[in-house]
């Protein structure tokens, strides 16, 4: 029994348009028009328990959306999703207890308390017994090299440091589920690597399934076992890095790189940038 | 196993506190505004009253006690409710609301516990000041029954009014100029309650009785406290009932708030 | 440029500047919605306490003046100094270290411009709204007795308008040494806060300062912040006529050059104690 099922999942966005000018500015006064985005339409896809996956896109083709989706802060407008039984956006309370969510260049943390109050309040809203949350929050740290930073207000941390501490963040209350959104953006070369090295140990060792959502084609390289190409609303590709790479050679001679295979395969489905 | 709700409110409500007293002298400054930026009006009030003697049978310790009500009950009320009261502005334009969304608390727990402002302190003991101070001058006496009604009245005028914000934050979900309309309630509101109701014209005592019930704990229940007769002839058995309309007030605005929150999280940011 | 192109350029201009100013609207009309009944407030309390005839007929000034009063000090509420502007406290910080030594006084005169400038732009449509309100709309509603009355006489008119331009002069004095405090303190949030009751008070925002009590009225006039409001609708009520009219002016005039000199003399100190420290 898969983790994660998402069948036939449909969205549609409607943004209110208004003409330019002052005639324009008038007549929105009167009557509203109306544009509709189809973010999503019919997206399937289940990930078993311990999966890693990597869910790429060019931006608006509803990456983000499905993301929302499954963490529970967006309803769909047709579908089914369950996360180990549960319905992201009915179950809300109990579903979120048992996920983490991280954002990158976001943090979740309050920003004039040191770092390791956050990670206190946190334990508090989790509702983590003291024990597990001393035990989860020594390795944490040790991982991922926060001791030093632990006693410094949020503000004062680099982007790198703050990633860092984010990730810990969102993994004191060790969910079943992790969604990184970006979680390399930003940061410098030592940075990204660290937190791919977290993520694949996390992965590996402990069995944590990982939603990544990424931009940064080395990110997918060095993490992701499968992808998932969302464009149009629609899954494009489902499988391996390589049979990706498969599917858009040329001629058996070449070995495109990453990002020949990403732009190349995103032509070829006509799945153009917004 | 999990802290309930009512034990975590306090540590937020502490961690938002130690986050402010990091900027010491911005929250001293702040809460010596607050206290001296909305006690100026009762120096008109009492200025009017040295000129021109009492007004349609109030004297100043009485129009003190009204204003000092309507401020005691806006502080605290304004102090839990600064999350709905920014909502518009800083929580879903960041996407921080989307955080409270993952987090397997109450909204409103969260939303009360969000920068809950020590500055509104200023305002409280204002409010107190000018409350026992005008006590004093018309030497009203505290028995068992007028504390009891005092602590219920300001119970319904902190349900009025965090109602009132509530409902601000919930049109935030669709447009970010509810903020404005909404002060003209909340501090208009307090503005108008400073004073007693029969000061005013029909169509106002109206508005503050039916459409926003400011004057049902604001005003029916201080003019009891008073013990003095009322020039409006609600009968005896109204006051201690009165501040129930705050409370229902509070219930609208939750089913609201809901509304607004499905519709959120139908639509996307 | 030709005469159809030049006319054209300042119609497209004077539309865009049009239209930015639709985009603010929601705050000016919800502002003007709060001040209508903040004003309408402020006038049934003044009517309730006028409504004793013996201490009313002993008062100062008329109820029908002092409800033209209340109408006038809400729709020129912006003119008053409330805050200090937070990009120039920034400016001063930073660009002074760039900027010549030689110049301190030209930053006062640049400041004091763009501070002005401001300050008028927030003040005309406001005041007009609310003239439109309470001088036009309450008549047309049978409400004349509560609305705001026109000045007792044309000479009484020009005497206030000059006053009102001296007003905004002294304000933007006033915002200036706030500036520059906010600049040499780096805090803002206690400066503002604490200045905001001070200039409701002196200025005759809260009550007319004639309505305040009797002994302590001279030191209400010569204060700085009567200049604000008070002093301008004495010119409008004919209150201060012939020699006095030009004392009123006067004081006001005395307090913008005091409070002008004083925020020079302090920027200058400040940015060289900027300089000096290396920025």
């Amino acid at each position: 029994m898969p983790q994660i099922i998402i069948e036939h999942l449909t969205k549609t966005y409607r943004i209110s348009e208004r003409d330019p000018g002052f005639a324009g500015t008038l007549r929105g006064l009167f009557r509203r028009r109306y544009r509709r985005v189809e973010a999503l339409r019919g997206v399937s896809f289940s990930l078993e328990r311990g999966e890693l996956l990597g869910l790429i896109g060019p931006n608006g083709a509803g990456k983000s959306t499905t993301i929302k989706i499954l963490s529970g802060i967006l309803r769909p407008d047709s579908g089914l999703v369950t996360v180990d039984g549960l319905v992201p956006f009915e179950d809300r309370r109990k579903h979120v207890a048992r996920i983490g969510v991280v954002f990158g260049q976001r943090t979740q943390l309050w920003w004039d308390l040191p770092v390791s109050d956050g990670f206190a309040l946190l334990r508090d809203i989790y509702g983590v017994p003291e024990q597990r949350y001393r035990r989860t929050l020594e390795e944490l740290v040790t991982l991922l090299r926060l001791e030093p930073l632990l006693d410094q207000p949020v503000r004062q941390l680099s982007l790198g440091q703050r990633m860092r501490a984010e990730i810990v963040a969102a993994l004191l209350h060790e969910p079943a589920v992790l969604f990184l959104d970006e979680p390399t953006i930003g940061l410098d070369a030592p940075s990204k690597l660290a937190v791919r090295e977290f993520v694949l140990r996390l992965n590996r060792e402990r069995g944590v399934t990982v939603i990544l959502t990424t931009h940064d084609m080395q990110d997918i390289e060095a993490l992701a076992e499968r992808v998932i190409v969302i464009g149009h609303g629609r899954v494009l590709a489902d499988g391996t890095f390589d049979l990706l790479r498969e599917a858009v050679r040329e001629t058996h001679l070449e070995v495109p790189s990453i990002e020949a295979v990403i732009a190349r395969f995103y032509a070829l489905h006509g799945a153009a940038e917004t | 196993m999990s802290m309930s709700g009512v034990r975590l409110l306090p540590k937020l409500i502490g961690a938002s506190l130690r986050a402010q007293t990091q900027y010491p002298t911005s929250a001293i400054a702040r809460t010596i505004g607050q206290f001296f930026g909305n006690g100026i009006e009762i120096l008109a009030v009492w200025a009017l009253f040295d000129r021109f003697g009492a007004v349609r049978g109030w004297e100043f310790g009485e129009v003190a006690v009204f204003y000092g009500f309507v401020h005691v009950m806006f502080a605290i009320a304004d102090a839990l409710s600064r999350g709905f009261d920014v909502l518009g502005t800083d929580l879903l334009r960041t996407g921080e609301f989307d955080r409270l969304l993952l987090r397997p608390r109450t909204l409103t727990l969260q939303l009360i516990g969000h920068e809950f402002r020590i500055s509104r302190a200023g305002r409280l003991a204002q409010g107190l000041a000018v409350l026992f101070i005008g006590a004093q001058l018309v030497g009203l006496e505290w028995t068992a029954a007028t504390i009891a009604l005092a602590l219920w009245a300001i119970a319904g005028g902190v349900a009025l009014f965090f109602a009132l914000l509530v409902l601000q934050g919930t049109l935030s979900f669709w447009t970010i100029q509810s903020l404005e309309v909404a002060n003209v309630l909340t501090y208009g509101g307090v503005q108008a309650a400073q004073f007693p109701l029969s000061l005013y014209n029909d169509w106002l005592r109206g508005v503050l009785t039916f459409v926003i019930p400011l004057a049902c704990v604001a005003y029916f229940p201080v003019v009891s406290i008073l013990g003095h007769p009322d020039p409006l002839g609600s009968p005896a058995w109204f006051a201690p009932v009165a501040p129930v309309a705050g409370f229902v007030v509070l219930g609208l605005a939750f089913v609201a708030w809901r509304f607004g929150v499905r519709h959120y999280t139908s639509t996307g940011s | 440029m030709s005469a159809p192109a030049a006319t054209h350029a300042y119609i497209a201009l004077f539309v865009s500047r049009f239209q930015l100013m639709l985009q603010y609207r929601g705050a000016v009309l919800a502002g003007f919605a709060t001040q209508c009944w903040w004003g309408a407030i402020k006038v049934m309390i003044l009517a309730a306490f006028y409504g004793a005839p013996a201490a009313a007929a002993s008062a100062p000034i008329t109820l029908s003046q002092a409800i033209t009063y209340s109408w006038v000090g809400q729709g020129l509420l912006t003119l008053l100094p409330w805050m200090a502007d937070p990009d120039i406290a920034t400016a001063v910080r930073t660009g002074a270290v760039s900027y010549d030594r030689l110049r301190p006084l030209d930053f006062y005169a640049l400041w004091f411009a763009r501070a002005a400038g401001w300050i008028a732009a927030r003040v005309v449509p406001r005041a007009l709204l609310m003239a439109a309100f309470a001088c036009l709309l309450l008549p047309l509603l049978g409400l004349a007795a509560w609305a705001w009355q026109p000045p007792s006489a044309v000479m009484a008119a020009l005497l206030f308008a000059v006053s009102v331009v001296l007003a905004l002069l002294l304000s933007t004095a006033m915002v200036m040494l706030l500036n520059i405090g906010v600049a040499a303190l780096l805090d803002a949030a206690g400066l503002n806060a604490l200045a905001a009751p001070l200039v409701i008070i002196f200025s005759g925002s809260l009550l007319p300062l004639s309505l305040l009590p009797d002994w302590m009225q001279v030191a209400l006039l010569l204060q700085p912040f009567a200049g604000l409001l008070d002093i301008p609708l004495r010119l409008y009520f004919g209150q201060l006529s012939g020699p006095l009219a030009f004392a009123g002016l006067g004081l006001q005039a005395f307090w913008i050059t005091v409070l002008v000199l004083t925020g020079r003399y302090w920027l200058a100190r400040v940015l060289r104690r900027l300089e000096m420290q290396g920025g």
